[in-house]
This record gives C-alpha cells, sequence and structure tokens, in this order.
C-alpha cells in the first residue's frame, strides 16, 4: 500500500505525474486548474525525478511545447481549463494528426466564453467528438474522484502510448478543487530507453531521417492516412472502461460521468431506499464510448436518463447507442450551477417515471 | 582544360553537400530558401551534427523543408516553431535544434512564441527567412512588407496610416537578454553567402555553448511574389529592403553592436 494523502485533484493529478515518471509539463495558468502548475514548481521535480516544468507565454505556445516534446517519444503531458483547452485545439489536432502520445487534462468550467470558473461538463462534445479540426478522436477519461484523477494519470499515458494518440483526462472544477484521501503508487523511474525508431533523435547513418509532420498534400495519402487512424479509433473499443451501481435489478437507469456520477450515486441510494429500482452506469472511458453495454441495458431497463452538468451533450451519445429501443432523456444544469441528489430524484419522477 | 581534367578530384572547388536529399526543391527559380538550406546541411555536415540535429519546419514556402534537408525535423503549426523547439530542446538539451520561419510564420502569427523563446533564452537557433510578403499563400501583405509597397492585400500600396508599419523584429529581439547573436545577412550575391554560412555556422557553436538564442535573419527576394524577373527583385532588394533591414551583426556575445536607435527609427 503506497502512501494514503489528503488532497485536491489538481494537486492529486500534478503529484500523480511526478510519481509516474513524466518527462514534461508544459502549461499556463487558468482557473480552476491552477494548482497543477503550482504544485508542480513547489514540489522541485526537475530535482525530485529529472522532470522539466514551464509556465509557457500562452496555452497555444504550452500545447506546441507537448507537441515538440511528444515527438522526443518521451512522456509529456500539459493541463487547462475550458477556454485555455479552446485555445489548444489547433496544437492537438496536430498532435492526432501527427500521431504522438501525449496527455491533456482539462478541468472543466462552465461556457460558453469566459463562462464562469464553477464546475461544468459542458466540453464533453469539444473533448469526444475531436475538438479541433479534422477526423480524429481523443482517448477520453472521466475521473469521478481525487483517486481516479491521480491514477489516470499513469493510465492515460499507457493507452496514449499503445496508441500512440493523445489522450484527454476530462475533470471538472468539482472534482479538481475537491479534497479526498488519496493513495499513490511508488515512484516509477523517468523511462531513459524506449522506442526510438519514429522519434526526432538527430538522423544516424543507420536510418532513414525521421519526420514528424500532420501533413500530406496527396490526397490519396491523406485519405489512407485518415484511413488508417480510423481504424486505430475502432481499436480502442477494446480498452472501454465502465462502472455500474445497483444495475443487476434496475428498471430504470441513470447514466452519468465524472462528478455527476457521484451525485447519481447518492440519488440511486436514495431511490432505492424507497423501493424505486434504480440504477447507474458510469463511463469511464467517454471515448471509446460504451455504446455496446449500454445497448445491452437497453433490453432491460424501461428508460434512461443522462444526467450531465451541461444542456445535454452524452445524451446523443446515449440515443445513438439505445437506437430508439427505449426512452432516453436528459436532466442537466447548464452554465456551471450544480444539481443536487434531490433534484436529480425530482428529475427522475418528472422524466424517467412519469410516464410509467 | 577539358572535361577529365576539371572534374579530377583536386579541382574540385564546391560539392553538393550530401546532407540535401536528390528531392527537386519546390521553390520558384531565383529564390533564397535553396541557397539558405544548402547552408545550414553544409554547416550541420561540417560539424558532424546530422546525428544530434532536429529541425523545425514552419507554415509558409519551407513547409515542406523536411523533404530537402536529410535530418530529422518537427513540421510546426503556422507560427509555433519556437514553441515547438522548445519542446524538443528541453528533453534533448544536448541536441542542436533550430527553427526555419518566414516573416508571416516568425512575425506576424507567430509573435508571442518568437518574442517569448528568446526571452527565455532557450538554447536553439532561429533562422528567419524575411522577405517582405507571403509567398506560399500568393504574395499577400506580410508584417514585414515595406511602406508603400504592392502586395496582393495592399494593391495600393501599404499605407501604415490603416495598415501598420513594417516590423524589424530582429532588432526587437535583439534587446532582450534572452539573445546573444543577432544578425541580419543575405544570400544574393556570392560575398553575402559566405557570410550568411559563416553566421549560421556561428548560430550552431553559440548553442553548443547554450548562451541562448541565436537569431540569424536573411533578407531575400520572392521574385514570384513581388512579381520580377529574379534579377530585377535582386535589384530591388538590394535599393528598396537593404536600407530599411539594414545587413549586419546586431548582437555578439550577448552586447548590441549597431545603433538600435538609429535603425528603429
Amino acid at each position: 500500500m503506497g502512501e494514503l494523502r489528503l488532497m485536491k485533484g489538481n494537486e492529486a493529478i500534478a503529484e500523480a505525474a511526478i510519481l509516474a515518471g513524466v518527462d514534461a509539463y508544459f502549461g499556463y495558468p487558468i482557473t480552476p486548474q491552477s494548482e497543477v502548475l503550482e504544485y508542480l514548481t513547489l514540489q522541485r521535480p526537475e530535482e525530485r525525478t529529472g522532470m522539466v516544468v514551464l509556465q509557457a507565454e500562452s496555452e497555444i505556445a504550452a500545447i506546441n511545447m507537448v507537441y515538440g516534446a511528444a515527438g522526443t517519444g518521451k512522456k509529456v503531458m500539459t493541463s487547462s481549463s475550458s477556454p485555455g483547452i479552446s485555445l489548444k485545439q489547433e496544437g492537438i489536432s496536430y498532435i492526432a494528426g501527427a500521431e504522438l502520445p501525449c496527455l491533456i487534462v482539462n478541468v472543466v468550467r462552465g461556457g460558453p466564453g469566459l463562462g464562469t470558473i464553477q464546475p461544468s461538463q459542458a466540453d464533453y462534445f469539444q473533448s469526444t467528438k475531436g475538438g479541433g479540426h479534422g477526423d480524429y478522436r481523443l482517448i477520453v477519461l472521466a475521473p469521478a474522484s481525487v483517486q481516479e484523477m491521480a491514477d489516470f494519470v499513469d493510465k492515460g499515458l499507457e493507452l496514449a502510448f499503445k496508441y500512440r494518440n493523445p489522450a484527454l483526462i476530462l475533470s471538472d472544477g468539482l472534482i479538481g478543487q475537491m479534497m479526498e484521501k488519496v493513495e499513490f503508487p511508488e515512484q516509477k523511474e523517468r523511462v531513459t530507453s524506449f522506442d526510438q525508431s519514429w522519434v526526432t533523435t538527430g538522423k544516424t547513418k543507420e536510418r532513414e531521417r525521421n519526420i514528424i509532420t500532420s501533413l500530406n498534400l496527396d490526397p490519396e495519402k491523406q485519405y489512407q492516412h485518415n484511413l488508417k487512424l480510423q481504424e486505430k479509433y475502432r481499436r480502442m473499443k477494446e480498452d472501454i472502461m465502465y462502472e455500474t451501481f445497483d444495475c443487476d435489478d434496475a428498471e430504470f437507469l441513470l447514466v452519468a460521468y465524472g462528478s455527476s456520477a457521484r451525485i447519481c450515486q447518492k440519488a440511486v441510494d436514495e431511490a432505492r431506499s424507497s423501493g424505486k429500482k434504480l440504477g447507474l452506469l458510469r463511463p469511464i472511458t467517454l471515448f471509446p464510448f460504451p455504446e455496446e453495454v449500454i445497448a445491452k441495458f437497453a433490453r432491460q431497463v424501461k428508460g434512461i436518463l443522462s444526467v450531465e452538468l451541461n444542456a445535454g451533450q452524452m445524451v446523443e451519445d446515449v440515443k445513438l447507442a439505445v437506437n430508439g429501443r427505449i426512452p432516453v432523456y436528459h436532466y442537466g444544469t447548464p452554465g456551471g450551477k450544480i444539481f443536487t441528489p434531490d433534484d436529480i430524484l425530482k428529475a427522475i419522477d418528472e422524466k424517467l417515471m412519469g410516464g410509467y | 582544360m577539358d572535361i577529365k581534367e576539371i572534374i579530377k578530384p583536386e579541382n574540385l572547388v564546391h560539392k553538393r553537400t550530401p546532407l540535401m536529399t536528390d528531392a527537386n526543391l519546390s521553390y520558384c527559380p531565383g529564390c533564397g530558401h535553396g541557397t539558405v538550406h544548402h547552408l545550414i546541411m553544409e554547416v550541420v555536415e561540417e560539424l558532424d551534427i546530422q546525428q544530434d540535429t532536429i529541425g523545425i519546419a514552419p507554415v509558409g514556402c519551407s513547409v515542406l523543408a523536411y523533404d530537402f534537408m536529410d535530418i530529422d525535423m518537427t513540421q510546426a503549426a503556422h507560427g509555433r516553431a519556437p514553441a515547438v523547439a522548445t519542446g524538443i530542446k528541453r528533453l534533448w538539451p544536448e541536441k542542436y535544434v533550430f527553427t526555419y520561419q518566414g516573416d508571416g510564420d516568425l512575425a506576424a502569427i507567430g509573435t508571442a512564441e518568437t518574442i517569448h523563446a528568446c526571452n527565455r533564452g532557450e538554447n536553439i537557433a532561429i533562422f528567419f527567412i524575411n522577405n517582405g510578403i507571403y509567398g506560399m499563400t500568393g504574395g499577400q501583405m506580410a508584417p514585414t512588407t515595406l511602406e508603400g509597397m504592392k502586395s496582393s492585400t495592399t494593391p495600393y500600396g501599404r499605407d501604415y496610416k490603416t495598415m501598420g508599419h513594417p516590423i524589424k523584429i530582429t532588432e526587437l529581439v535583439a534587446q532582450l537578454p534572452g539573445t546573444s547573436f543577432v544578425t541580419r545577412q543575405a544570400v544574393h550575391k556570392p560575398g553575402n553567402v559566405r557570410k550568411t554560412k559563416k553566421a549560421i555556422r556561428k548560430a550552431f557553436e553559440v548553442q553548443k555553448e547554450k548562451m541562448g538564442v541565436a537569431f540569424i535573419e536573411i533578407v531575400s527576394n520572392c521574385n514570384s511574389g513581388w512579381k520580377m524577373t529574379p534579377n530585377d527583385s535582386n535589384k530591388w532588394m538590394e535599393e528598396n529592403m537593404f536600407p530599411f533591414y539594414p545587413l549586419g551583426d546586431i548582437k555578439v556575445e550577448g552586447k548590441i553592436v549597431k545603433d538600435l536607435m538609429k535603425d528603429l527609427v
């Protein structure tokens, strides 16, 4: 058992990054995730592990530092919050196009625009449908606890390197700011020996030069490259992660991720205590999305409520998975307002069970 | 002297560096890009650092620089080459990292990355090709387009009252403590080619000593964008570009060696 500490979600991500042997972090301050960069600089990671930590002049510069550094084959990451993540989208598209592994953390706040610094899940579309220009996908992990904020750093990097694709931790201001106990693993060594067959290290006489690029002016080559990417995204299905609560005999199902799922758990407990057969499915990977699991539940339950801190985004993917078999509703509060378990119970009565 | 005599090894006066690939250069005949590519690769060959050199290609005419230079390269988003170079250099601090950028890339969309990489004193070389125009997109106004100069988006000439002034980014970065060697050169004549090569060599040496940014501006022609013959464009460059962008060293070993106020006004 590793060390047990009481920490904010943002601090847990930073500590986990050092412990995971991350080689470099490039960031720019933005609320509600500034603790990541603050914690890292306070920890002197250059002394603890030799990790590079750099405050860039903008989110745009930070993601392009990640792009350059990811091309060296080492473990690199950045973090930001919604408006900052929007600024990074061009760079993320390049990273996805050039097939580089890296980790991006989005501690989501309410939008659109400058919005609010309150928690939100309004960046679901941006995260799971690509976000920048072009046909690409990110591996998206949605933590629901401070423990998972820490665990998903290593997990995200593992998946990023498995598929040579950017991975995104889609958190929010609630999980980023709240304190919980978190158990950390042992310090991992920074890896010095790794697959350098594709990375920019300097061309030797023994091999062809390595080029990191997302440019293919030949339309046939660009087409083939896109087909290869799509094949890769389909393969990611083998890494789908989800959790179920009280689903075995459930007649109605909530689908929620991240902080919403935490609130939904309480709602399920209360519904169960009043005799309602309610279950909860929590997708952990939002891409790849557990659509087959939802399709299976569509043959078991009478209706599904997608509960999100937004105006209704994941509900579209739930509907696609259900494919019209049963009614699917959305309950959510957009713009940074957080619902309570009671709000959810009310929505369950009004929307989900109202017709039955 | 017959042909057999001429090709004897002892009569060799110039050899194409093997670090340039066999790909046909995509640049217009008369353009300076090819010359600068050759010079950088000649220096990398002479210093024997191919195995330790990583280049960054920008967006612009030289976006395909990696097709021509036989070294590891990363292609950067428009303007972001100094940030990309920072990421690489921080993780490979013993490697040689350079960016190759045009005026639109470096002095318009990428101004922040340029200024801040220079201000942090990243140990990289920045090769900056200034031809006062956006070449690849078809000759639009660049940040360095001269006052009165015609381009496809300044068809009646650049009017500073509404379009701003041409920016002397090289003089600006020279004032930052993070730059150690800042110079402005050209490649339109053999003498200038030799001086530019010397500057490129110095840029790599500065990097080895970890003295901060080496910033090499090369004022170049864009005969296609300027709508001139190569010869006319070189003449026009001498008469119009050089008075505003004077050639020579601006900062050497961290010390400004030119009266910047005079040049900036």
